[in-house]
């Protein structure tokens, strides 16, 4: 229905008029804009087939691929959006990691007692930390990442798995940015570099697969349980002390060593540390089995997400549309 | 003959009551467990099975749907709050899943169920477009393509790099429709968002929605304007209680939804609860009184309408507003007393506003008041469709003719000469 403009001002009398004739006719003479006229392609037309839905579905590439773009310019936004009225903008990128491994190197250092294989305890951390911050911002942001786009996902179809999955790519290229800090700092410490480094890319993978399945699992749930929105902050905590990150794995007794591994991010901070740092022999009895859970979480993540996505604009309400 | 491009086989929706708006805690999961064995055991005695779908606990807002639009075709989709419109929009549009039947698309389907979906305050205008334009299902090069007839429709000049939390909310809206005007799919899904803007905007929304429907693109059209459905629409649907109540030719369709609105009581205007404003003031009743008859107004006749407030302290600087729409959501008039220069600078708790209208140029219908009123600026009241009158047939023009019907809401008094010899 056409209404009386929102506001409370006292208006004059030639506003009053224009809201009189809402709508005016088609055949009265309308401005038309000079823009070039639009017209259908009449090849490859897209045919979609809408019907009710049922099981388990894992993820359709081929779509997915098709909304690259979107993927883009999602990405884009967080990370322009995230540095607006920052006066040290994309700094802070750098300044996080090394603030909290000085905070880390005075603290823990005497503590855990270890400086293992001659590496400064700085870089020690440093190794371990980038990855975290990698994986902890991604859980943080893509949990509530659906909730905070819910005008988004209530107004235009794409697949939903876009929100989580670019939230985790702007984590990522916080992490490429830092990683020319670690370079530096690796550098500057004369730390030689070893043939194992070509193995980073791979522990890269996992480190995106582990955060991307974590991601969808959270992102999910939240929907449905804003609980979980909540236990962020100390699941971050316990998921930090449980992860190698201050300490070395070497000091978990060996019966635990197993369980201890099932933390995905277990096995890519040691992964991290034995590629770039050179540590003597491969960790495979942790990297192993956080290969496996990261997996299992990435699948498990991805078909939870497909399975529940169905009802998402349903529970999340539908604003005013 | 042109291709079918939207087919609807017996669509149908259900929602659980209160899966609407209502998020799940845990703790409501828990109980739900906690009472399950009970519920099932209830169950079982009375022997129906739980969870077959069609209990109290659900509800369909859309069942049994089918409908056929060619391409090109332009589809109004009516009906009252509640008959469906918007749900199936969403099916169409691919947010929802229907729990049974099927559709088929042919062609990119673009929906405006709100424009702006997608700005972030935080970017500028030229970052909106391309962010906006790749939610509502734009390709980069599209947008680029499309960037200045954007920016020009828009009409926003050399505010496309401010960030558009600094624009006013004119702007906003313009550039959010600019953006949206220009998508190019080949199905258009389109609810009510005509309704913003100024009154130019407007009139430059409406006709790049014929330009659009002049491409054979094919559009349905949802609103409760039903001047802007009969301007656009080639056919239409009547929606009522998630079924299609009938289909067809627009202006039969239109007034076929008329008849069913104007069956519905509506509620006193004391007690409407949606109000807008600080609630400074309460509208009460609104009454019509024709030349010493109450309940009805008389075409030519002398009238008065009269609106009863109640405050809850004696007010300042008062002014009221009505608008008077036909029963098409066509605006006929505006009353207010800032217009005729008499103001109310205090009012006592209590009373009643009275608006007389000489010979009352009305043409015979049903209409529908919005009341309007602020205290020192401030919004006080403000409910839309407070009331409604009917103007009966009478003599305006004193020689005992009706004008014929469509030509407008309101009568011109006037007068014809032939001269001769001049």
């Amino acid at each position: 229905m056409p209404c009386f403009p929102p506001n409370g001002r006292p208006r004059p009398l030639d506003i009053d008029m224009s809201f009189v004739f809402h709508y005016p006719t088609m055949d009265s003479a309308l401005t038309k804009d000079g823009s070039e006229k639009p017209s259908i392609r009449s090849d490859d037309i897209p045919v979609f087939d809408i019907r009710p839905t049922s099981g388990w579905r894992l993820l359709d590439v081929r779509e997915l691929w098709s909304y690259r773009e979107l993927v883009y310019f999602l990405t884009w936004r967080d990370i322009k959006v995230r540095y607006k009225q920052t006066a040290l903008g994309v700094i802070w990128v750098l300044l996080q990691p090394v603030a909290m491994m000085a905070l880390f190197t005075i603290v823990f250092r005497r503590v855990s007692g270890v400086s293992p294989d001659g590496i400064p305890y700085s870089i020690f951390t440093l190794t371990a930390l980038l990855p975290w911050q990698l994986f902890s911002r991604a859980i943080t942001d893509s949990t509530t990442s659906l909730v905070t786009d819910q005008k988004l996902i209530t107004r235009v179809y794409f697949p939903r798995i876009i929100v989580p999955i670019s939230t985790v790519l702007a984590a990522i290229v916080d992490f490429l940015i830092a990683s020319i800090l670690l370079l530096a700092i690796v550098v500057y410490y004369g730390i030689p570099l070893h043939a194992q480094i070509i193995w980073t890319p791979v522990f890269f993978v996992l480190m995106i697969v582990a955060a991307l399945g974590t991601g969808f699992w959270l992102s999910a749930l939240n929907v449905e349980y804003r609980d979980v929105s909540h236990t962020i902050p100390f699941l971050n905590q316990f998921w930090f002390f449980l992860t190698p990150i201050v300490y070395s794995s070497s000091i978990v007794p060996d019966r635990w060593r197993f369980l201890y591994s099932l933390n995905p991010m277990t096995g890519v901070v040691e992964g991290f540390r034995w590629s770039i740092l050179g540590t003597a022999h491969r960790p495979d009895n942790v990297i192993l089995p956080s290969v496996a859970v990261a997996i299992v979480l990435l699948i498990s993540g991805t078909v939870w997400f497909r399975r529940r996505e169905r009802t998402f604009v349903d529970i999340i309400g539908s604003g005013s549309a | 003959m042109p291709e079918t491009a939207i087919h609807v086989e017996g669509l149908g929706k259900r929602y659980r009551i209160g899966q609407y708006e209502k998020y799940r805690a845990l703790r409501d999961t828990l109980t739900d467990a906690m009472y399950a064995p009970a519920r099932m055991l209830s169950a079982l005695m009375s022997g129906k099975r739980n969870g077959s779908g069609r209990g109290a606990n659900y509800f369909w807002a859309l069942s049994d749907v089918s409908m056929d639009i060619r391409e090109g075709e332009v589809v109004g989709l009516i009906g009252r709050n509640g008959a469906g419109k918007s749900t199936l929009l969403k099916i169409l549009s691919r947010l929802t899943e229907p729990t049974q039947g099927r559709a088929r698309i042919r062609g990119r389907v673009g929906s405006l169920l709100e424009v702006g979906t997608g700005f972030h305050p935080e970017l500028t205008g030229r970052e909106n477009i391309y962010l906006s334009g790749a939610i509502l299902g734009m390709r980069k090069r599209e947008i680029d393509r499309n960037f200045d007839a954007i920016v020009d429709f828009a009409e926003m000049g050399k505010f496309v790099d401010t960030p558009v939390k600094f624009y006013s909310s004119g702007m906003y809206v313009r550039l959010a429709f600019a953006v949206a005007a220009h998508l190019e799919p080949e199905v258009l899904l389109i609810d009510e968002v005509l309704a913003v803007g100024d009154a130019g905007f407007q009139k430059k929304c409406l006709g790049k929605m014929d330009d659009i429907a002049g491409t054979g693109r094919t559009i349905i059209f949802v609103s409760h304007n039903m001047a802007a459905v009969q301007n656009l629409c080639t056919s239409a649907y009547l929606l009522s209680d998630g079924r299609v109540a009938a289909s067809g030719n627009t202006n039969e369709i239109v007034s076929q939804y008329l008849k069913e609105v104007s069956s519905v009581e509506q509620k006193p205007l004391s007690e409407r609860t949606d109000r807008h404003g600080s609630g400074k003031i309460r509208f009460e009743k609104f009454r019509v009184l024709s030349e010493g008859q109450e309940g009805f107004a008389v075409f030519g006749n002398d009238t008065r309408l009269l609106i009863s407030y109640t405050a809850s302290a004696p007010l300042r600087n008062v002014h009221i507003s009505m608008g008077i729409y036909t029963p098409f959501g066509q605006a006929a008039a505006y009353l207010s007393n800032e217009l005729v220069g008499k103001f109310f600078e205090e009012a006592p708790r209590e009373g009643v506003f009275e608006c007389r209208i000489d010979k009352l140029p009305l043409i015979p219908g049903t209409y529908s008041v919005n009341v309007f009123c602020t205290v020192n600026g401030v919004i006080a009241d403000y409910v839309k469709d407070a009331a409604r009158f009917t103007v009966q047939d009478g003599d305006f023009y004193g020689s005992g003719k009706l004008p014929p019907k469509d030509y407008g809401a309101v009568a011109v008094r006037h007068d014809f000469d032939l001269l001769t010899g001049v």
